[in-house]
């Protein structure tokens, strides 16, 4: 792996190939804590360190799987070994970062079921990456997440406020909104780096 | 037990797209042609009546603390079953969801059955449930895709009917592609959505109407 091909990975996991608006990953969180711009940037870090350490983690159960002729338990291993991520960094965060785990704290449940987490894990596993390239594909797809969201977050603080006709209320203006930033995305779709 | 108003709760009033907005990522994500709406949505459906019916003949065993941790361990063995299965007998359609098979684990939908219907109701009512909503997101799903797929290729039925080309509607080249591709689920998805609060007020509306009158 060249320094060329890791940068590669990182560009199109922030920009040409987002989790988000490119590949719908984790559009439950994207819609549901998108209101204001704190609790977005919260939950993008939350994110991207659990994806991260989810990689990590992933890969060597992976190995594990594979060398005992398991690799059909895949999802099941992988959706577990993510739980239990999540909760032993909820654990941890409450013992040794209080401050961070008041910030952080309500959306780390809700990370387990976030597709962006699963997914990553899988596209790693598809993609046969190795350790450290599934490390840096974890947490440049947190951080994509992470710009996505907040992105999405001060353009919908603006589309809230505005008028719009009773039925386009709510969700139907929110995902219009998120129609056009994923037309933006679009823009990034040829960017590579070679 | 109300199975019509179960049915009507699947569809309607509690549809776990339109009203709910559970499990976004998939009816956003594979939506661009019939084939993969219907696929999806039966595969969504068997797995969530098979979860229902176990969670709910277990929901006396599980303890509180870890049931969480238990619905997507179960969840998850009914997945993997349906993943092999589709790979085994279905290829075309496993190859077109892709990575999106697995990630049912994390249907929003599914998990969403579990705790508020099946650990609470017995496993007949849980399995009626699982199918009331399954044919909600399934319904949901294909109007979703027949809005893309034609407004984005311009065809009716792609990868089921006409050899797996779809019935050609609109001429070539006047199809946006934009709507097959991120943009168009966004966009479709609002404008959908929009109808459907429409619709459901109006409804409610007339309803009122029809109380106020008497």
């Amino acid at each position: 792996m060249t320094a060329n091909a890791i940068l590669g990975i990182i560009i199109a996991a922030l920009l040409s190939q987002n989790f988000i608006l490119v590949k719908f990953y984790g559009i439950c969180p994207f819609m549901g804590v998108s209101k204001k711009i704190d609790t977005a940037l919260g939950m993008g870090m939350a994110v991207t360190f659990v994806m991260a350490l989810a990689s990590a983690a992933c890969f060597v159960v992976n190995k594990l799987l594979v060398a005992l002729g398991l690799s059909y338990m895949q999802t099941v291993a992988f959706i577990l070994v993510i739980a239990s991520i999540v909760q032993v960094v909820e654990m941890f965060l409450k013992k040794a970062v209080p401050a961070l785990y008041k910030a952080l704290g309500v959306f780390l449940p809700l990370i387990t079921t976030n597709c962006a987490v699963l997914g990553v894990v899988l596209v790693n596993v598809q993609n046969n990456y190795n350790f450290l390239i599934s490390v840096i594909n974890g947490a440049a797809g947190g951080l994509g997440f992470t710009l996505a969201i907040v992105l999405f977050a001060s353009v919908r603080e603006r589309v809230d406020k505005a008028e719009s006709p009773e039925s386009f209320k709510g969700y139907p203006l929110a995902l219009i909104a998120a129609g056009f930033l994923a037309l933006a995305f679009m823009g990034f779709s040829g960017l590579s780096i070679s | 037990m109300n199975f019509k108003k179960q049915f009507k709760d699947g569809l309607l009033d509690k549809n776990p797209v339109f009203v709910q907005l559970l499990g976004m990522c998939s009816t956003l994500a594979i939506t661009t042609s019939l084939f993969n709406g219907i696929g999806m949505g039966l595969a969504v459906t068997i797995i969530t009546i098979c979860s229902n019916v176990l969670i709910s003949a277990l929901r006396k065993v599980i303890p509180n603390q870890i049931r969480i941790a238990a619905y997507i361990t179960i969840i998850a063995g009914f997945v993997t079953v349906v993943d092999l299965l589709l790979k085994a007998y279905i290829p075309a359609l496993s190859e077109s969801l892709g990575v999106f098979i697995p990630l049912i684990v994390v249907n929003c939908m599914v998990l969403g059955r579990a705790e508020a219907f099946a650990s609470k109701n017995g496993v007949l009512a849980s399995a009626v449930d699982g199918l009331c909503q399954g044919i909600g997101y399934t319904v949901a799903l294909v109007i979703v895709c027949v809005v893309r797929e034609f407004l984005g290729s311009g065809t009716f039925g792609g990868g089921l009917l006409n050899g797996g080309e779809g019935i050609r509607i609109l001429p070539e080249g006047v199809p946006a592609m934009q709507m097959v591709m991120p943009v168009g689920g966004f966009l479709a998805m609002g404008c959908i959505l929009a109808g459907f609060q429409y619709m459901t007020r109006k409804m409610e509306n007339a309803r009122k109407d029809k109380e106020a009158a008497k």
